[in-house]
């Protein structure tokens, strides 16, 4: 399994001088397995170059998974090229709902006055599946999906093959529902997903005094990254969603933050999610 | 509905932490002055509050998760002029079974020996409509 980060900021896309190291681009990753599955976690504004290499790997089949629809998930679909490309099958799999489909409420953003052109009218075959409540097998990955504490609906995903596995929940706040060091795992919030994985790409937005002035924004300190990963007994943290206000030196404080609080934690590691960073899982 | 289904996946172990509703329904009532507990959707009591410790007579770490039945039966409770109230009747089962809200006002004996009038409130907790996860049961001194 091969994991790469496309986008890794979180909130808005952020531009500029002063986050050429880390990266401006909103949430995207994409997971390839050794069988050619592609999986694209997220639809942030890293997934725009992202389109233009996969249709130059001559990529046709391609399933994106959906944490969940706020803007900075959603913003890059429509610049998404293999969208663009009538002989590609885009499977779109996310969180459901009690009043729209996915689909419907997808296609709001393909929409006037937020855009020129209709979800129904793109040219790619398009799929729209909402995320079973068990666990689902995608050729040979095995996925699973569950809510997590985010402002509306919101997954994180859990995804294995017979050798590694790795976790992605961009935008949590497990400490809203309790000090995470002081519960079991039971009661963690995405504890089941990230539990044991090798891999684990996980909020940590806010150094630990910005944490306590946006409480219920649906985001994670660095501390709290680091608890929760400490407590589903996760091999490395990825540090990811990064604050739009956190220039690449600030970013570098918040990793060596997670590092302080990682030594000692049994051997687990603690850095920043960076565009272009590869993960390269056994 | 899932599309690619191939054999060669790795079976997965489904694993479980309590329902996002349940860990979010335990966080509020831990902040709630009123006497609270919750049951997951099987009727096994998995928390109540540190109000409620004082209807109960013990904390929750001393009893852990039981079967919530088992747990009401241990109050010997009947309505306010003594007659013996059936598991049916009574708010946490009507939640539970019948998936509504359900009020009654009852006479319990707690742990400590102490006859107490309460109310009970139990209503259903779905994450989605055909998604029931459990039940949220307050008690109000009477």
């Amino acid at each position: 399994m091969r994991v790469t980060i496309w986008g890794c900021r979180g909130s808005v896309p952020t531009p500029g001088p002063e986050t050429v190291t880390y990266g401006g681009n909103t949430s995207c990753v994409e997971v390839s397995l050794d069988d050619g599955t592609i999986i694209v976690l997220d639809a942030g504004t890293g997934i725009r170059l992202l389109g233009f290499q996969l249709l130059d790997r001559g990529i046709r089949k391609i399933h994106l998974c959906l944490t969940h629809l706020h803007l900075d998930h959603l913003e890059g679909l429509r610049f998404f090229a293999p969208l663009w490309n009538e002989r590609v099958e885009l499977d779109i799999w996310g969180p459901p709902s009690q009043e729209l489909s996915l689909g419907e409420r997808i296609a709001r953003a393909f929409s006037p006055p937020l855009f020129p052109v209709e979800l129904r009218d793109v040219p790619a075959a398009v799929t729209f599946h909402d995320v079973p409540r068990g666990p689902w097998t995608i050729d040979r990955a095995s996925l699973m999906a569950q809510f997590v504490v985010h402002p509306g609906p919101t997954v994180g995903y859990r995804i294995a093959t017979e050798s590694s596995s790795f976790a992605y929940i961009p935008d949590h706040e497990p400490a809203l529902a309790g000090a995470i060091a002081e519960k079991s795992p039971d009661w963690i919030s995405g504890a089941s997903l990230a539990s044991g994985v090798d891999a684990l790409v996980h909020d940590a937005q806010y150094f630990e005094d910005e944490y306590e002035e946006r409480i219920g924004w649906g985001h994670s300190s660095v501390a709290d990254a680091v608890a929760f990963t400490h407590a589903v007994g996760a091999g490395r943290l990825v540090l990811f969603h990064h604050e739009p206000r956190h220039t690449d030196d600030l970013l570098e404080q918040l990793e060596d933050r997670a590092r302080d609080l990682t030594n000692g934690n049994g051997g687990l590691s603690a850095m920043l999610a960076h565009e272009g960073m590869v993960i390269e899982l056994p | 509905m899932p599309t690619a289904v191939v054999s060669s996946a790795p079976p997965v172990e489904e694993r479980r932490h309590k329902h996002l509703v349940l860990i979010l329904a335990r966080e509020f009532a831990s902040n709630l002055a009123t006497p609270t507990l919750i049951a997951d959707d099987q009727g096994m009591l998995v928390f109540y509050n540190e109000a409620a410790e004082s209807v109960v007579g013990r904390q929750f770490a001393e009893v852990g998760e039981m079967p919530l039945e088992e747990w009401t039966e241990s109050f010997d409770p009947r309505t306010l002029d003594s007659v013996p109230v059936s598991p049916e009747r009574s708010p946490t089962r009507i939640a539970l079974d019948q998936r509504r809200p359900a009020h009654e006002a009852l006479r319990i004996t707690s742990v400590d020996g102490v006859e107490r009038d309460v109310a009970v409130t139990a209503f259903p907790l779905f994450a989605h409509a055909d998604e029931f996860v459990g039940i949220v049961a307050i008690f109000w001194r009477e």
